[in-house]
């Protein structure tokens, strides 16, 4: 387990009981005791670090390395009944965006997310969850294909933003990401997008236009990531737990200033602690949502899914 | 020994006999230097009469070259920021937009107006550079939102010139989702199949290019405009390379695809004009 700054106490912790075990192991000493009031202690600074996070502390366990993915969610929540589908159908496929068809109990859907790697040589091969304008590309054939055979969508957000690479720029990532915009306000299936890490900015909305937009706990969705904003506002790096703060960029944050429909809660510690528990929490989020949302005509989600949008901002008229 | 002998010492003339040359008498092309009067710099709509150089002008400028007789209708032009997140940098957001608006005259970083194109009705929103680097936050948004609005119900054709940076951090999230509700209104006014045409200035850059830039039934853009998603610096950064040359000038956007032509200032009202005629015909 990757323990972050903040999280050192708990660590502490958990090498005493670790160690406690193995003096009794040894001894046959009977540590019951013990253990029972290190583990009383472990659960009172967990739930008084994770219940005071600070919006940075926050970005940093949406980006804590064993956080699950997209494909884990998704595998997961279909219990492996999913069927991968590549390509944009003109240049070709890429890696940081992933989707298809998968079953959650008898209800078929549509996935499409970012995804990024786990360990070196697949964080190169996903390109770090950044995707090119193929990626929305690709996106959004899916989406049209779960239109067309009348299955709802389910978008995972998870990137660092969309790739600012040389062909990216050659190749139009601009116009793929305003299109999607554009296209996702149209469509006539129910469009749930859940933010399971970063959302970082074009990158990010590129897959998130939704009739519900959801966040988990954890996580970040602004217009840059606190350390970029800091270096262009303070002309540094050093000021990123402020720019955190000022960008109001948490979950709590931003469903207190309307730009998202809800927040899914994570296990304390985060969406890694006990990733089947959060597994099961978005499955059953998915599908009240699903629920709910077929309930309505598609012309309504149309409608209140282009109101919603047109109703964020805060302007003064004089 | 010199020819000429300096009888009195120093500075004689009285302050009030000095003859001043007017200021900006002149305008001195940044690009190659050629040296014109302002008046006729002016006349040939801010480009340089030596190598076309487009200087950054503002959208009054967009309005007196397009609209006839230089009369329009500007509307919603007293909405400004509400500073949502009362968001603090090294300054104050609130102080910020005061400070801007009283340097530039300007409530925001766009106008919208309607007027006519040799007889034609059009609707223009127009960005400006000039108030934080014509970036977006939610009077763009809702003030392209309303200009679209107007289009729908006057089925009027609507104009949309960018010069922007991107999205305004100062506005964080909310700046985002203006990218989100100015695309969502485009669907709508593209469902009454009323013409959008996309000029896109320079620069036009990051959130602007990522939403109702990059969508016109036609994108135009000025010669040379920088045109991008991410800056040259970012992109320089990333692949660790040089760019080549011209990368993401309008002619590289145009030769990768996603501009349907690049048209001087000086033609811009009759080339506009023609397009809506064929349109409209």
């Amino acid at each position: 387990m990757t323990f972050l700054d903040f999280e050192k106490p708990i660590s502490e912790i958990l090498d005493q009981i670790e160690k406690v075990k193995q003096v009794a192991e040894k001894g046959k000493v009977d540590v019951s005791k013990t253990i029972i009031d290190l583990e009383n202690k472990l659960k009172e600074k967990r739930t008084e670090i994770y219940e005071n996070l600070t919006a940075w502390q926050r970005v940093q366990l949406s980006r804590h390395p064993e956080r699950p993915y997209t494909l884990d969610y998704i595998k997961a929540i279909t219990n492996n009944n999913f069927i991968e589908l590549h390509g944009d159908r003109s240049v070709k496929d890429d890696k940081a965006m992933v989707g298809g068809f998968g079953e959650i109990d008898d209800q078929t859907v549509m996935f499409i997310g970012q995804q990024k790697g786990n360990n070196t040589k697949m964080r190169q091969f996903r390109n770090f969850g950044m995707p090119n304008p193929e990626g929305y590309r690709k996106a959004l054939r899916l989406m049209r294909l779960a239109e067309k055979f009348n299955k709802p969508i389910v978008t995972f957000i998870d990137t660092p933003g969309a790739y600012p690479g040389l062909e990216a720029e050659e190749r139009g990532q601009g116009e793929a990401i305003a299109r999607n915009l554009l296209e996702m306000s149209q469509l006539t299936v129910p469009v749930i997008c859940i933010i399971i890490g970063e959302g970082a900015s074009g990158g990010a909305l590129g897959i998130g236009v939704g009739d519900k937009v959801l966040m988990l706990e954890n996580t970040w969705y602004s217009v840059i990531s606190p350390e970029s904003c800091s270096s262009i506002l303070w002309r540094s790096w050093d000021f990123k737990e402020k720019a955190a703060e000022a960008l109001k960029l948490t979950a709590n944050d931003m469903l207190k200033n309307s730009l998202i429909d809800g927040i899914i809660k994570e296990p304390l510690g985060g969406a890694h602690t006990f990733p089947d528990e959060m597994y099961k929490t978005v499955k059953e989020e998915v599908l009240k949502n699903i629920k709910s949302l077929s309930k309505q005509s598609a012309e309504k989600r149309i409608e209140n899914r282009i109101e919603k949008f047109c109703a964020m901002g805060v302007i003064v008229e004089s | 020994m010199s020819w000429f002998k300096r009888i009195k010492e120093g500075i004689t003339t009285s302050t009030n006999e000095k003859k001043e040359t007017p200021e900006g008498l002149w305008y001195k092309c940044p690009s190659c230097k050629h040296i014109s009067t302002t008046q006729d710099h002016a006349a040939n709509l801010f480009v340089c009469t030596s190598c076309g150089y487009h200087e950054k002008i503002a959208s009054l400028d967009y309005f007196e070259i397009i609209f006839d007789n230089n009369e329009y209708t500007e509307i919603n032009e007293n909405i400004t920021s509400g500073d949502p997140l009362v968001f603090v940098d090294t300054k104050k957001y609130s102080d910020r937009l005061v400070d801007t608006q009283k340097k530039s005259g300007l409530k925001d970083a766009i106008r919208t107006a309607h007027g006519t194109i040799d007889g034609q009705k059009l609707m223009i929103a127009c960005m400006d550079f000039g108030f934080i680097g014509g970036s977006m936050g939610s009077v763009v948004g809702e003030k392209i939102s309303r200009a679209i609005d107007y289009s729908i119900e006057t089925r009027t054709p609507l104009l949309i010139i960018s010069k922007s940076g991107g999205a305004r951090m100062m506005e964080a999230s909310y700046s985002l989702m203006q990218m989100a509700k100015t695309s969502v209104k485009l669907a709508l006014l593209s469902k009454a199949k009323i013409p959008y045409i996309s000029l896109l200035t320079d620069p036009t850059t990051g959130g602007v290019t990522a939403s109702f830039a990059m969508l016109g039934d036609f994108n135009i853009s000025e010669p040379e405009s920088l045109i991008a998603f991410a800056g040259p610096r970012v992109v320089k950064e990333t692949i660790g390379k040089d760019l080549p040359k011209g990368f993401q000038t309008a002619e590289f956007v145009l030769e990768h695809g996603f501009l349907d032509f690049i048209v001087a200032r000086t033609e811009l009202k009759s080339k506009l004009s023609s397009l809506l005629k064929m349109l409209a015909n």
